[in-house]
Protein backbone atom coordinates (compact mmCIF):
# COMPACT_ATOMS: atom_id res chain seq x y z
CA UNK A 1 0.00 0.00 0.00
CA UNK A 2 2.81 2.42 0.84
CA UNK A 3 4.33 1.65 -2.56
CA UNK A 4 1.11 2.79 -4.22
CA UNK A 5 1.19 5.99 -2.18
CA UNK A 6 4.72 6.59 -3.49
CA UNK A 7 3.47 6.06 -7.06
CA UNK A 8 0.63 8.53 -6.49
CA UNK A 9 3.13 11.04 -5.08
CA UNK A 10 5.37 10.56 -8.11
CA UNK A 11 2.40 11.12 -10.41
CA UNK A 12 1.75 14.41 -8.63
CA UNK A 13 5.40 15.51 -8.72
CA UNK A 14 5.88 14.60 -12.34
CA UNK A 15 2.96 16.71 -13.51
CA UNK A 16 3.61 19.59 -11.13
CA UNK A 17 7.11 19.97 -12.61
CA UNK A 18 5.77 21.55 -15.81
CA UNK A 19 3.97 24.67 -14.62
CA UNK A 20 3.90 26.37 -18.01
CA UNK A 21 2.30 23.31 -19.57
CA UNK A 22 -0.42 23.32 -16.89
CA UNK A 23 -1.04 27.04 -17.48
CA UNK A 24 -1.16 26.52 -21.24
CA UNK A 25 -3.64 23.68 -20.85
CA UNK A 26 -5.86 25.74 -18.57
CA UNK A 27 -5.70 28.68 -21.01
CA UNK A 28 -6.80 26.49 -23.94
CA UNK A 29 -9.58 24.88 -21.87
CA UNK A 30 -10.77 28.38 -20.99
CA UNK A 31 -10.81 29.68 -24.58
CA UNK A 32 -12.74 26.57 -25.67
CA UNK A 33 -15.05 27.17 -22.70
CA UNK A 34 -15.85 30.68 -24.00
CA UNK A 35 -16.77 29.23 -27.42
CA UNK A 36 -18.63 26.26 -25.97
CA UNK A 37 -20.63 28.36 -23.48
CA UNK A 38 -21.64 30.72 -26.32
CA UNK A 39 -22.78 27.83 -28.54
CA UNK A 40 -24.66 26.20 -25.65
CA UNK A 41 -26.40 29.45 -24.67
CA UNK A 42 -27.16 30.18 -28.34
CA UNK A 43 -28.78 26.77 -28.78
CA UNK A 44 -30.78 27.11 -25.55
CA UNK A 45 -31.92 30.59 -26.61
CA UNK A 46 -32.99 29.21 -30.01
CA UNK A 47 -34.95 26.43 -28.24
CA UNK A 48 -36.98 29.05 -26.37
CA UNK A 49 -34.98 29.37 -23.17
CA UNK A 50 -34.99 25.74 -21.94
CA UNK A 51 -33.38 22.73 -23.59
CA UNK A 52 -33.54 19.30 -21.92
CA UNK A 53 -33.89 20.97 -18.53
CA UNK A 54 -31.00 23.42 -19.03
CA UNK A 55 -31.64 27.16 -19.09
CA UNK A 56 -29.00 29.60 -20.36
CA UNK A 57 -27.19 29.79 -17.00
CA UNK A 58 -27.18 26.05 -16.21
CA UNK A 59 -26.23 25.29 -19.83
CA UNK A 60 -23.22 27.62 -19.60
CA UNK A 61 -22.34 26.08 -16.21
CA UNK A 62 -22.36 22.65 -17.83
CA UNK A 63 -19.97 23.86 -20.54
CA UNK A 64 -17.58 25.40 -17.99
CA UNK A 65 -17.60 22.34 -15.71
CA UNK A 66 -16.88 20.08 -18.70
CA UNK A 67 -13.89 22.28 -19.61
CA UNK A 68 -12.74 22.25 -15.97
CA UNK A 69 -12.78 18.44 -15.78
CA UNK A 70 -11.00 17.76 -19.11
CA UNK A 71 -7.57 17.97 -17.49
CA UNK A 72 -8.11 15.99 -14.26
CA UNK A 73 -10.28 13.27 -15.82
CA UNK A 74 -8.18 13.20 -19.01
CA UNK A 75 -10.86 12.51 -21.59
CA UNK A 76 -8.26 12.62 -24.36
CA UNK A 77 -5.76 9.95 -25.30
CA UNK A 78 -2.79 8.63 -23.37
CA UNK A 79 -0.18 6.46 -25.07
CA UNK A 80 2.56 6.06 -22.48
CA UNK A 81 1.79 2.41 -21.77
CA UNK A 82 1.49 1.60 -25.49
CA UNK A 83 4.93 3.12 -26.09
CA UNK A 84 6.43 1.04 -23.28
CA UNK A 85 4.86 -2.09 -24.75
CA UNK A 86 6.21 -1.25 -28.22
CA UNK A 87 9.70 -0.44 -26.98
CA UNK A 88 9.83 -3.45 -24.65
CA UNK A 89 10.21 -1.31 -21.51
CA UNK A 90 7.07 -3.05 -20.25
CA UNK A 91 9.43 -5.89 -19.24
CA UNK A 92 10.83 -3.56 -16.55
CA UNK A 93 7.30 -2.87 -15.24
CA UNK A 94 6.66 -6.62 -15.10
CA UNK A 95 9.81 -7.16 -13.04
CA UNK A 96 8.80 -4.58 -10.41
CA UNK A 97 7.43 -5.90 -7.12
CA UNK A 98 4.15 -4.01 -7.66
CA UNK A 99 1.14 -4.80 -9.78
CA UNK A 100 1.57 -2.78 -13.02
CA UNK A 101 -2.11 -1.84 -13.32
CA UNK A 102 -2.32 -0.70 -9.69
CA UNK A 103 0.94 1.23 -10.04
CA UNK A 104 -0.16 3.10 -13.17
CA UNK A 105 -3.60 3.78 -11.64
CA UNK A 106 -1.98 5.25 -8.51
CA UNK A 107 0.26 7.48 -10.65
CA UNK A 108 -2.75 8.60 -12.68
CA UNK A 109 -4.69 9.49 -9.51
CA UNK A 110 -1.68 11.53 -8.38
CA UNK A 111 -1.68 13.33 -11.73
CA UNK A 112 -5.40 14.04 -11.46
CA UNK A 113 -5.03 15.31 -7.89
CA UNK A 114 -2.39 17.80 -9.01
CA UNK A 115 -4.35 18.93 -12.07
CA UNK A 116 -7.64 19.41 -10.21
CA UNK A 117 -6.93 22.96 -9.09
CA UNK A 118 -4.64 24.45 -11.78
CA UNK A 119 -6.68 23.03 -14.66
CA UNK A 120 -10.17 23.47 -13.23
CA UNK A 121 -9.98 26.81 -11.40
CA UNK A 122 -9.13 29.11 -14.37
CA UNK A 123 -12.05 28.03 -16.62
CA UNK A 124 -14.46 28.17 -13.66
CA UNK A 125 -13.28 31.64 -12.63
CA UNK A 126 -13.58 33.00 -16.17
CA UNK A 127 -16.98 31.30 -16.43
CA UNK A 128 -18.14 32.96 -13.20
CA UNK A 129 -17.07 36.36 -14.58
CA UNK A 130 -18.34 36.02 -18.16
CA UNK A 131 -21.59 34.05 -17.96
CA UNK A 132 -22.04 33.34 -14.24
CA UNK A 133 -22.25 29.84 -12.77
CA UNK A 134 -25.31 28.07 -11.38
CA UNK A 135 -23.78 26.02 -8.56
CA UNK A 136 -25.63 24.59 -5.55
CA UNK A 137 -25.35 26.33 -2.17
CA UNK A 138 -25.08 23.17 -0.05
CA UNK A 139 -21.91 21.26 0.76
CA UNK A 140 -23.21 17.75 -0.05
CA UNK A 141 -23.18 18.00 -3.88
CA UNK A 142 -19.50 19.01 -3.78
CA UNK A 143 -18.54 16.13 -1.46
CA UNK A 144 -20.41 13.63 -3.63
CA UNK A 145 -18.95 15.41 -6.68
CA UNK A 146 -15.42 14.88 -5.40
CA UNK A 147 -16.12 11.15 -5.01
CA UNK A 148 -17.69 11.10 -8.45
CA UNK A 149 -14.73 12.90 -10.08
CA UNK A 150 -12.33 10.42 -8.44
CA UNK A 151 -14.40 7.53 -9.82
CA UNK A 152 -14.46 9.27 -13.22
CA UNK A 153 -10.64 9.35 -13.20
CA UNK A 154 -10.60 5.61 -12.45
CA UNK A 155 -13.09 4.83 -15.26
CA UNK A 156 -11.13 7.04 -17.67
CA UNK A 157 -7.87 5.33 -16.65
CA UNK A 158 -9.39 1.84 -17.02
CA UNK A 159 -10.57 2.69 -20.57
CA UNK A 160 -7.22 4.21 -21.57
CA UNK A 161 -5.41 1.21 -20.08
CA UNK A 162 -7.47 -1.16 -22.28
CA UNK A 163 -6.92 0.91 -25.44
CA UNK A 164 -3.16 0.95 -24.77
CA UNK A 165 -3.07 -2.83 -24.36
CA UNK A 166 -3.91 -3.14 -28.07
CA UNK A 167 -0.20 -2.38 -28.54
CA UNK A 168 0.53 -6.02 -27.61
CA UNK A 169 -1.14 -7.04 -30.89
CA UNK A 170 -0.88 -3.96 -33.15
CA UNK A 171 2.24 -2.02 -34.15
CA UNK A 172 0.60 1.32 -34.82
CA UNK A 173 -2.13 2.54 -32.49
CA UNK A 174 -2.80 6.02 -33.83
CA UNK A 175 -5.93 5.03 -35.77
CA UNK A 176 -7.33 3.05 -32.83
CA UNK A 177 -6.65 5.94 -30.44
CA UNK A 178 -8.31 8.46 -32.74
CA UNK A 179 -11.44 6.29 -33.01
CA UNK A 180 -11.48 5.92 -29.20
CA UNK A 181 -11.16 9.71 -28.88
CA UNK A 182 -14.10 10.26 -31.23
CA UNK A 183 -16.39 7.76 -29.46
CA UNK A 184 -15.47 8.87 -25.93
CA UNK A 185 -15.62 12.63 -26.55
CA UNK A 186 -19.08 12.42 -28.09
CA UNK A 187 -20.59 9.89 -25.67
CA UNK A 188 -19.11 11.28 -22.41
CA UNK A 189 -20.92 14.58 -22.93
CA UNK A 190 -17.87 16.73 -23.70
CA UNK A 191 -19.21 17.86 -27.07
CA UNK A 192 -22.83 18.45 -25.97
CA UNK A 193 -24.58 17.20 -22.80
CA UNK A 194 -25.76 13.58 -23.06
CA UNK A 195 -29.25 14.83 -22.06
CA UNK A 196 -29.46 16.64 -25.44
CA UNK A 197 -28.96 13.45 -27.44
CA UNK A 198 -31.81 12.10 -29.57
CA UNK A 199 -33.21 8.96 -27.87
CA UNK A 200 -31.30 6.42 -30.01
CA UNK A 201 -27.93 8.08 -29.33
CA UNK A 202 -28.74 8.42 -25.64
CA UNK A 203 -29.44 4.67 -25.60
CA UNK A 204 -26.06 3.99 -27.23
CA UNK A 205 -24.32 6.22 -24.65
CA UNK A 206 -26.08 4.47 -21.77
CA UNK A 207 -24.46 1.18 -22.79
CA UNK A 208 -20.93 2.63 -22.66
CA UNK A 209 -18.76 3.71 -19.71
CA UNK A 210 -18.25 7.18 -21.25
CA UNK A 211 -21.06 9.12 -19.48
CA UNK A 212 -19.48 7.93 -16.20
CA UNK A 213 -16.36 9.94 -17.15
CA UNK A 214 -17.96 13.40 -17.45
CA UNK A 215 -21.75 13.60 -17.55
CA UNK A 216 -22.28 11.84 -14.19
CA UNK A 217 -19.85 13.95 -12.12
CA UNK A 218 -21.24 17.15 -13.64
CA UNK A 219 -24.84 16.07 -12.94
CA UNK A 220 -23.86 15.41 -9.33
CA UNK A 221 -21.92 18.66 -8.82
CA UNK A 222 -24.69 20.78 -10.40
CA UNK A 223 -27.32 19.06 -8.24
CA UNK A 224 -29.21 17.83 -11.32
CA UNK A 225 -28.90 14.37 -9.77
CA UNK A 226 -29.42 14.64 -5.99
CA UNK A 227 -30.26 12.18 -3.20
CA UNK A 228 -31.01 8.66 -4.47
CA UNK A 229 -30.37 9.71 -8.11
CA UNK A 230 -26.84 10.74 -7.18
CA UNK A 231 -26.27 7.40 -5.43
CA UNK A 232 -27.46 5.53 -8.56
CA UNK A 233 -24.97 7.45 -10.69
CA UNK A 234 -22.17 6.78 -8.19
CA UNK A 235 -23.10 3.08 -8.17
CA UNK A 236 -22.95 3.03 -11.98
CA UNK A 237 -19.49 4.61 -11.84
CA UNK A 238 -18.27 2.05 -9.28
CA UNK A 239 -19.61 -0.81 -11.43
CA UNK A 240 -17.90 0.50 -14.59
CA UNK A 241 -14.64 1.17 -12.74
CA UNK A 242 -14.45 -2.31 -11.22
CA UNK A 243 -15.65 -4.10 -14.36
CA UNK A 244 -13.21 -2.33 -16.65
CA UNK A 245 -10.29 -2.77 -14.25
CA UNK A 246 -10.96 -6.53 -14.03
CA UNK A 247 -11.18 -6.84 -17.84
CA UNK A 248 -8.04 -4.71 -18.17
CA UNK A 249 -6.18 -7.01 -15.80
CA UNK A 250 -7.22 -10.14 -17.75
CA UNK A 251 -6.26 -8.61 -21.11
CA UNK A 252 -2.94 -7.43 -19.67
CA UNK A 253 -2.11 -10.97 -18.56
CA UNK A 254 -2.97 -12.31 -22.01
CA UNK A 255 -0.77 -9.66 -23.64
CA UNK A 256 2.10 -10.07 -21.19
CA UNK A 257 2.42 -13.70 -22.27
CA UNK A 258 3.47 -12.41 -25.68
CA UNK A 259 6.39 -10.46 -24.24
CA UNK A 260 9.72 -12.08 -24.97
CA UNK A 261 12.56 -10.79 -22.83
CA UNK A 262 15.98 -11.16 -24.39
CA UNK A 263 18.81 -12.01 -22.03
CA UNK A 264 21.91 -9.89 -21.80
CA UNK B 1 11.74 27.29 -61.09
CA UNK B 2 11.22 23.53 -61.57
CA UNK B 3 14.80 22.96 -60.47
CA UNK B 4 14.34 25.07 -57.35
CA UNK B 5 11.35 22.95 -56.35
CA UNK B 6 13.06 19.60 -57.00
CA UNK B 7 14.24 19.09 -53.38
CA UNK B 8 10.71 19.68 -52.09
CA UNK B 9 9.29 17.22 -54.63
CA UNK B 10 11.78 14.59 -53.51
CA UNK B 11 11.04 15.28 -49.82
CA UNK B 12 7.28 15.13 -50.28
CA UNK B 13 7.41 12.01 -52.45
CA UNK B 14 9.43 10.20 -49.78
CA UNK B 15 6.94 11.22 -47.03
CA UNK B 16 3.97 10.05 -49.07
CA UNK B 17 5.64 6.74 -49.96
CA UNK B 18 6.45 6.06 -46.33
CA UNK B 19 2.82 6.61 -45.26
CA UNK B 20 1.45 4.25 -47.90
CA UNK B 21 3.90 1.45 -47.09
CA UNK B 22 2.02 0.17 -44.06
CA UNK B 23 -1.41 -0.24 -45.65
CA UNK B 24 -3.34 -1.43 -42.61
CA UNK B 25 -2.04 1.39 -40.41
CA UNK B 26 -2.87 3.89 -43.11
CA UNK B 27 -6.43 2.59 -43.48
CA UNK B 28 -6.93 2.78 -39.68
CA UNK B 29 -5.47 6.30 -39.65
CA UNK B 30 -7.78 7.32 -42.45
CA UNK B 31 -10.75 5.80 -40.58
CA UNK B 32 -9.71 7.81 -37.51
CA UNK B 33 -9.67 11.02 -39.55
CA UNK B 34 -13.11 10.24 -41.00
CA UNK B 35 -14.25 9.60 -37.42
CA UNK B 36 -13.07 13.06 -36.30
CA UNK B 37 -15.03 14.60 -39.19
CA UNK B 38 -18.13 12.59 -38.23
CA UNK B 39 -17.73 13.62 -34.57
CA UNK B 40 -17.75 17.30 -35.49
CA UNK B 41 -20.75 16.77 -37.74
CA UNK B 42 -22.55 14.86 -34.97
CA UNK B 43 -22.18 17.90 -32.68
CA UNK B 44 -23.96 20.11 -35.23
CA UNK B 45 -26.65 17.49 -35.88
CA UNK B 46 -27.32 16.85 -32.16
CA UNK B 47 -27.70 20.59 -31.56
CA UNK B 48 -30.07 20.93 -34.52
CA UNK B 49 -32.09 17.92 -33.39
CA UNK B 50 -33.68 20.18 -30.75
CA UNK B 51 -33.67 23.57 -32.51
CA UNK B 52 -34.35 24.87 -36.03
CA UNK B 53 -32.31 28.07 -36.23
CA UNK B 54 -28.94 28.96 -34.63
CA UNK B 55 -27.76 32.54 -35.11
CA UNK B 56 -29.47 33.34 -38.43
CA UNK B 57 -28.78 29.91 -39.98
CA UNK B 58 -31.09 26.93 -40.30
CA UNK B 59 -29.67 23.39 -40.55
CA UNK B 60 -28.97 23.76 -44.30
CA UNK B 61 -27.08 27.01 -43.71
CA UNK B 62 -25.22 25.58 -40.71
CA UNK B 63 -24.11 22.58 -42.79
CA UNK B 64 -22.79 24.89 -45.53
CA UNK B 65 -20.86 26.81 -42.89
CA UNK B 66 -19.59 23.55 -41.34
CA UNK B 67 -18.44 22.26 -44.75
CA UNK B 68 -16.46 25.41 -45.66
CA UNK B 69 -14.74 25.51 -42.27
CA UNK B 70 -14.14 21.74 -42.30
CA UNK B 71 -12.58 21.59 -45.77
CA UNK B 72 -10.42 24.62 -45.05
CA UNK B 73 -9.18 23.42 -41.67
CA UNK B 74 -8.52 19.83 -42.70
CA UNK B 75 -6.55 20.89 -45.80
CA UNK B 76 -4.49 23.32 -43.70
CA UNK B 77 -4.02 20.65 -41.03
CA UNK B 78 -2.76 18.20 -43.66
CA UNK B 79 -0.37 20.66 -45.27
CA UNK B 80 1.04 22.47 -42.22
CA UNK B 81 -0.69 21.09 -39.10
CA UNK B 82 2.44 19.21 -38.08
CA UNK B 83 4.32 22.49 -37.48
CA UNK B 84 2.80 22.32 -33.99
CA UNK B 85 5.32 19.58 -33.23
CA UNK B 86 7.99 22.31 -33.31
CA UNK B 87 8.52 22.10 -29.50
CA UNK B 88 9.61 18.46 -29.96
CA UNK B 89 12.13 19.55 -32.60
CA UNK B 90 13.32 22.38 -30.34
CA UNK B 91 13.85 20.09 -27.34
CA UNK B 92 15.51 17.29 -29.25
CA UNK B 93 17.69 19.62 -31.32
CA UNK B 94 16.33 18.36 -34.65
CA UNK B 95 15.76 21.95 -35.73
CA UNK B 96 19.52 22.53 -35.82
CA UNK B 97 19.76 20.07 -38.72
CA UNK B 98 17.13 22.08 -40.61
CA UNK B 99 19.19 25.23 -40.08
CA UNK B 100 22.22 23.65 -41.74
CA UNK B 101 20.43 22.78 -44.98
CA UNK B 102 20.28 25.36 -47.79
CA UNK B 103 16.46 25.57 -47.78
CA UNK B 104 14.16 27.87 -45.76
CA UNK B 105 13.43 26.29 -42.36
CA UNK B 106 9.66 26.85 -42.59
CA UNK B 107 9.50 25.18 -46.01
CA UNK B 108 11.49 22.22 -44.68
CA UNK B 109 9.25 21.93 -41.65
CA UNK B 110 6.11 22.02 -43.81
CA UNK B 111 7.40 19.31 -46.16
CA UNK B 112 8.72 17.21 -43.26
CA UNK B 113 5.49 15.43 -42.36
CA UNK B 114 2.56 16.00 -44.76
CA UNK B 115 -0.22 13.75 -43.44
CA UNK B 116 -2.40 12.16 -46.11
CA UNK B 117 -4.68 10.59 -43.47
CA UNK B 118 -6.16 14.01 -42.79
CA UNK B 119 -7.88 13.80 -46.17
CA UNK B 120 -10.41 11.56 -44.38
CA UNK B 121 -11.70 14.62 -42.58
CA UNK B 122 -11.71 16.62 -45.82
CA UNK B 123 -13.80 13.88 -47.43
CA UNK B 124 -16.48 14.14 -44.71
CA UNK B 125 -16.63 17.93 -45.11
CA UNK B 126 -16.73 17.63 -48.94
CA UNK B 127 -19.71 15.26 -48.77
CA UNK B 128 -21.44 17.69 -46.40
CA UNK B 129 -20.69 20.53 -48.84
CA UNK B 130 -22.44 18.73 -51.71
CA UNK B 131 -25.45 17.96 -49.50
CA UNK B 132 -25.55 21.54 -48.16
CA UNK B 133 -25.39 23.07 -51.64
CA UNK B 134 -28.46 21.06 -52.71
CA UNK B 135 -30.35 21.83 -49.47
CA UNK B 136 -29.93 25.61 -49.66
CA UNK B 137 -31.71 27.81 -52.18
CA UNK B 138 -28.93 30.02 -53.49
CA UNK B 139 -29.57 32.53 -56.29
CA UNK B 140 -26.44 31.75 -58.24
CA UNK B 141 -24.60 34.53 -60.09
CA UNK B 142 -21.13 34.17 -61.66
CA UNK B 143 -19.67 36.11 -58.74
CA UNK B 144 -21.28 33.77 -56.18
CA UNK B 145 -19.99 30.70 -58.04
CA UNK B 146 -16.46 32.11 -57.83
CA UNK B 147 -17.00 32.88 -54.13
CA UNK B 148 -18.21 29.32 -53.42
CA UNK B 149 -15.20 27.82 -55.20
CA UNK B 150 -12.62 30.12 -53.61
CA UNK B 151 -14.01 30.04 -50.05
CA UNK B 152 -12.66 26.57 -49.06
CA UNK B 153 -9.29 27.47 -50.59
CA UNK B 154 -8.91 30.78 -48.76
CA UNK B 155 -10.25 29.07 -45.65
CA UNK B 156 -7.31 26.64 -45.89
CA UNK B 157 -4.88 29.51 -46.50
CA UNK B 158 -6.12 31.38 -43.41
CA UNK B 159 -5.98 28.29 -41.16
CA UNK B 160 -2.49 27.49 -42.47
CA UNK B 161 -1.36 30.98 -41.41
CA UNK B 162 -2.84 30.39 -37.93
CA UNK B 163 -0.78 27.21 -37.65
CA UNK B 164 2.38 29.12 -38.59
CA UNK B 165 1.55 31.87 -36.06
CA UNK B 166 1.08 29.18 -33.41
CA UNK B 167 4.40 27.55 -34.33
CA UNK B 168 6.21 30.91 -34.19
CA UNK B 169 5.02 31.44 -30.61
CA UNK B 170 6.58 28.09 -29.62
CA UNK B 171 10.08 29.56 -29.96
CA UNK B 172 9.32 31.48 -26.76
CA UNK B 173 6.96 29.02 -25.05
CA UNK B 174 8.60 25.64 -25.55
CA UNK B 175 6.72 24.01 -22.66
CA UNK B 176 3.51 25.87 -23.34
CA UNK B 177 2.77 24.33 -26.72
CA UNK B 178 -0.88 24.00 -25.82
CA UNK B 179 -1.35 27.80 -25.67
CA UNK B 180 -1.34 27.86 -29.43
CA UNK B 181 -4.07 25.21 -29.69
CA UNK B 182 -6.51 27.78 -28.35
CA UNK B 183 -6.13 29.76 -31.57
CA UNK B 184 -5.69 26.99 -34.17
CA UNK B 185 -8.15 24.34 -32.98
CA UNK B 186 -10.16 26.97 -31.10
CA UNK B 187 -10.32 29.08 -34.27
CA UNK B 188 -11.55 26.07 -36.21
CA UNK B 189 -14.17 25.34 -33.54
CA UNK B 190 -15.39 28.94 -33.53
CA UNK B 191 -15.41 28.99 -37.35
CA UNK B 192 -17.80 26.02 -37.51
CA UNK B 193 -20.62 27.97 -35.82
CA UNK B 194 -22.41 31.23 -36.73
CA UNK B 195 -20.22 34.02 -35.35
CA UNK B 196 -23.40 35.98 -34.57
CA UNK B 197 -24.09 33.82 -31.47
CA UNK B 198 -20.92 35.20 -29.82
CA UNK B 199 -20.79 38.33 -27.67
CA UNK B 200 -19.34 41.41 -29.38
CA UNK B 201 -15.79 41.13 -27.94
CA UNK B 202 -15.56 37.47 -29.00
CA UNK B 203 -17.01 38.29 -32.42
CA UNK B 204 -14.38 40.97 -32.91
CA UNK B 205 -11.66 38.54 -31.70
CA UNK B 206 -12.69 35.77 -34.11
CA UNK B 207 -13.16 38.21 -37.02
CA UNK B 208 -10.41 40.79 -36.84
CA UNK B 209 -7.70 39.23 -34.62
CA UNK B 210 -8.02 35.49 -35.36
CA UNK B 211 -9.82 35.79 -38.73
CA UNK B 212 -11.87 32.61 -38.28
CA UNK B 213 -15.13 34.25 -39.42
CA UNK B 214 -13.62 34.86 -42.87
CA UNK B 215 -13.04 31.14 -43.40
CA UNK B 216 -16.72 30.17 -43.55
CA UNK B 217 -19.28 32.33 -41.73
CA UNK B 218 -19.01 35.59 -43.66
CA UNK B 219 -18.91 33.95 -47.15
CA UNK B 220 -21.90 31.78 -46.12
CA UNK B 221 -23.86 34.94 -45.26
CA UNK B 222 -23.13 36.33 -48.75
CA UNK B 223 -24.17 33.09 -50.47
CA UNK B 224 -27.42 32.84 -48.52
CA UNK B 225 -28.23 36.56 -48.83
CA UNK B 226 -28.18 37.34 -45.08
CA UNK B 227 -27.25 40.82 -43.86
CA UNK B 228 -24.96 39.80 -41.01
CA UNK B 229 -24.82 41.14 -37.45
CA UNK B 230 -23.71 44.63 -36.45
CA UNK B 231 -19.95 45.35 -36.86
CA UNK B 232 -19.46 42.26 -39.08
CA UNK B 233 -21.73 42.83 -42.13
CA UNK B 234 -22.02 40.12 -44.78
CA UNK B 235 -20.10 42.24 -47.31
CA UNK B 236 -16.92 41.26 -45.41
CA UNK B 237 -17.46 37.80 -46.93
CA UNK B 238 -15.77 39.06 -50.09
CA UNK B 239 -12.63 40.01 -48.19
CA UNK B 240 -11.23 36.60 -47.22
CA UNK B 241 -8.18 37.20 -49.49
CA UNK B 242 -7.44 40.42 -47.58
CA UNK B 243 -7.76 38.60 -44.26
CA UNK B 244 -5.50 35.83 -45.59
CA UNK B 245 -2.85 38.35 -46.69
CA UNK B 246 -3.03 40.06 -43.30
CA UNK B 247 -2.68 36.94 -41.19
CA UNK B 248 0.11 35.54 -43.40
CA UNK B 249 2.04 38.80 -42.95
CA UNK B 250 1.74 38.40 -39.18
CA UNK B 251 2.64 34.70 -39.44
CA UNK B 252 5.80 35.23 -41.51
CA UNK B 253 7.02 38.19 -39.43
CA UNK B 254 6.38 36.16 -36.27
CA UNK B 255 8.18 33.14 -37.68
CA UNK B 256 11.21 35.25 -38.66
CA UNK B 257 11.35 36.84 -35.22
CA UNK B 258 11.03 33.39 -33.59
CA UNK B 259 13.82 31.89 -35.67
CA UNK B 260 16.09 34.84 -34.78
CA UNK B 261 15.24 34.38 -31.13
CA UNK B 262 16.25 30.72 -31.31
CA UNK B 263 19.76 30.12 -30.07
CA UNK B 264 20.25 26.43 -30.74
CA UNK B 265 19.92 23.33 -28.61
CA UNK B 266 23.67 22.97 -28.16
CA UNK B 267 23.68 19.81 -30.23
Amino acid sequence: MSALAVYAGLGWRRWSAYRTAAAAGAFTNTVFGLIKAAITMGAIGAAGGILAGYDALTGATYAWLAQALIGPVNVFTWSELAERIRSGDIAIDLARPIDPQAGYLAADLGRAAFQLVPRAAPPLMVGALVTGLALPGQVLPYLLGLVSVTLAVVVSFACRWLVNLAAFWLLDLRGVMTLYLVASNLLCGLVVPVHWFPPWLAAVAAWTPFPAMLQHPIDIIMGRAAGPDALVLLGEQVAWALGLLVVGRAVFELGARRVVVQGG
Amino acid sequence: MAEALAPYRALLASRLRSQLTYRRSFVLDLAGAVGIGVLELAEVLVIFSSITVLGELDLAGALLLFAFAGIGFSLADMAVGHVDSLPTYLRSGTLDAFLLRPLPVLAQLITSDLQLRRLGRTAVAAVVLVIALTMNTIVWTPALVILAVLTPLFSAVIFAALFVCAAAVQFWLVEGGEFANAFTYGGSYAASYPTSIFSLPMRVLFTFVVPAAFTAYLPTLVLLGHAGPAWTPAVLGWFAPVAAAGIWTVALLGWRAGLRHYTGAGS
